[in-house]
């Protein structure tokens, strides 16, 4: 054991992986958060809700079903993005031709009503939610010990969130995409079905969400306020990130979860603000945020 | 954002529209005065400090169109501080709410030249994401107290004088801040200060086209919105001798919207009329538990999709009149 500026190396490299586990959940939200904008012009506020929806699901596949982890980790997003698709058929669809705020008001009464049922039937104690046998137990790399579970949520979160940007920028299905959050009237006349590329979006979307709670399931508990309290430093990592492009959201995620962890082993005091105090910066430096095109 | 109340043939009536203005004036002065008899006193004092806090939130979004998602900020820590003078400060009532409404006013200086740097739905964000900031620093800070709060406030002697335990003054002194904040939101749209506001939520690159300096606007607009909602948070926290981290996190930024919604954003009158009922619909329900969260939630998601308007807002639609 050794220490780095006055701090013993486990605390430091402990609290990295923390920064790092944090980063990852940043990342697939922001990220989801991003490819919603890009589409329905929509701040999808109850982004929260559906990430605890995963978790959710995990928890009761688990409890009532006896569906393990691995199908979880398909099953919830699938079940919590078709949740999305409808919610995108019977309200959001009416909103794009209405003001922007419009859609963010609309989604903060959804995220309200799922948090408000969740709360009623769970309470806001918090269910555990046992690891899979495959994922216990860990590794002593010498300088640090790396849980086998945390070294698997942040492998899963950097491939997904790669898989997402190469399919987004890559794939036909990206380009139509792409074209069509330029241009939709157009993409339009090409005989491609734009709204239900928008629909796809959104059930893509809240699925990418759905995935962070059924990770985030096993390390911290299933509550229903576990959305609430994340999806607002998520806000602020976007406003960091700016929401022009995926690969920001993905660095600006990760970025600032280590940032996040550092701050906890040289100021504690400070680890829950740190987020906000550096959008306040960027914002006094660079107000279209550090990936963010200037509207 | 807001679709116009006034349709263009109304400018031919505007000794109507003025006088549909008063007409309402009159009559919520009227029921605001025959309240305290019907109802229990303490609601309808409670329900004017939502109804000016929501009054201060909709000067901004009814009038310049700004979403600002995080006015707990402003209300919760004017709250803590006029809580805080009261108490170990020992300062008279009038002192501490002034203490309060200016700790608002210069949070309003800061958060507001940060979140106008950025548009349309990053505004909401950065607000609502700077009024987090704000609780997590009195989840922390000493004075405040933590979970338990500021609790067991004096109320005072207004001026060293009045007794304000008292409920028949202490509603008087409350109605006249309410009346007092009302007024001067009035004042700023019709002035032409608020004609500006106007131009900026209607067209913004227009109006900087004209030579308006927009970003003064609305710093000095959110500004006001701020020290309003401080007022109004200061007030609550003397009536009801209590601060606590409930006024200042964010459901209580969502409740203001909320009320505002209900009541017609963009409309003078609207803010008073949705708080009232929502804060009469928490207490009539608070039996239901958790549900009351799903209600508000429904609520919501039904003035976006069938009623955007709000009740005011559809009135005054149906009527041709401006309230």
């Amino acid at each position: 054991m050794f220490t780095i500026f006055g701090v013993p190396s486990g605390a430091l490299f402990g609290q990295l992986l923390i920064g790092l586990i944090n980063g990852s959940f940043y990342a697939l939200l922001s990220l989801g958060l991003a490819v919603i904008f890009g589409m329905l012009n929509i701040i999808n506020f109850t982004h929260g809700a559906q990430y605890m929806l995963g978790a959710l699901a995990a928890y009761l596949l688990l409890q009532f079903a006896g569906i393990g982890y691995w199908p979880s980790l398909v099953i919830a997003p699938l079940v919590v993005g078709a949740l999305g698709i409808v919610i995108e058929r019977c309200f959001l669809q009416w909103l794009y031709k209405l003001d922007h705020l419009y859609g963010l008001l609309l989604t903060f009464g959804i995220a309200l009503i799922i948090e408000g049922v969740g709360r009623h039937y769970l309470g806001t104690a918090g269910l555990p939610y046992t690891l899979p046998d495959s994922l216990q137990g860990g590794h002593n790399l010498g300088f640090m010990y790396l849980p086998n579970y945390r070294a698997w949520v942040i492998a899963a979160s950097l491939t997904i969130c790669l898989g997402t940007w190469l399919l987004i920028e890559r794939t036909r299905i990206g380009a139509y995409l792409r074209a069509a959050t330029e241009n939709p009237t157009l993409v339009r006349a090409f005989g491609i079905n734009v709204p239900r590329l928008i629909t796809l979006t959104y059930g893509f979307g809240v699925a990418l969400a759905a995935f962070a709670g059924v990770m985030a399931a096993p390390i911290y508990n299933v509550s229903p306020n576990m959305g609430s309290e994340l999806i607002i430093v998520v806000f602020a990592v976007v406003v960091i990130g700016g929401m022009g492009s995926i690969l920001g959201a993905i660095v600006t995620g990760f970025a600032l979860g280590v940032i996040e962890g550092l701050t906890k082993v040289f100021f504690p005091e400070a680890s829950n603000t740190v987020i906000f105090v550096i959008m306040a910066i960027v914002l006094l430096v660079r107000p279209a945020g550090l990936f963010g095109r200037r509207t | 954002m807001m679709e116009r109340v006034v349709d263009p043939l109304t400018q031919k009536r505007s000794l109507w529209r003025q006088q549909s203005e008063t007409i309402a004036f009159i009559v919520m002065v009227t029921a605001l005065v025959v309240a305290p008899f019907i109802t229990y006193p303490l609601f309808v004092m409670q329900a004017l400090c939502f109804a000016l806090f929501a009054c201060a939130f909709n000067l901004l979004i009814g009038y310049v169109g700004l979403l600002s998602f995080g006015h707990a900020l402003y209300f919760g820590w004017a709250s803590y501080l006029a809580a805080h003078a009261a108490k170990v400060w020992g300062l008279t009532p009038e002192l501490a709410i002034l203490t309060g409404t200016a700790v608002a006013a210069a949070l309003g200086i800061v958060a507001g030249a940060l979140a106008i740097r950025r548009q349309g739905i990053y505004f909401a964000m950065i607000t609502l994401a700077l009024a987090q900031m704000g609780y997590f620093m009195a989840l922390r800070l000493k004075f405040t107290g933590g979970e338990d709060g500021i609790q067991s406030v004096p109320r005072g002697y207004l001026f060293g004088l009045i007794d304000l335990r008292n409920e028949t003054t202490m509603y008087v002194v409350v109605l006249a801040l309410f009346l007092a904040g009302f007024f001067l939101i009035h004042r700023i749209i019709h002035s032409p200060f608020g004609e500006v506001l106007k131009a900026i939520r209607e067209n913004e690159t227009r109006a900087i086209s004209l030579g308006y300096k927009t970003d003064r606007y609305k710093l000095l607009a959110f500004v006001l919105s701020a020290s309003l909602a401080g007022l109004a948070g200061s007030t609550k926290a003397i009536l009801l001798s209590i601060a606590s981290l409930t006024d200042v996190n964010w459901p209580m930024s969502g409740e203001v919207v909320l009320m505002s919604l209900v009541g017609g954003l963009g409309t003078i009158f609207g803010p008073v009329v949705g708080s009232f009922i929502i804060l009469a619909m928490q207490y009539k329900l608070a039996f239901l538990g958790e549900w009351v969260l799903v209600i508000q939630g429904v609520i919501f998601v039904a003035c976006v999709l069938l009623f955007r308007r709000g009740i005011v807002g559809e009135i005054a639609h149906r009527l041709r009149i401006r309230l």
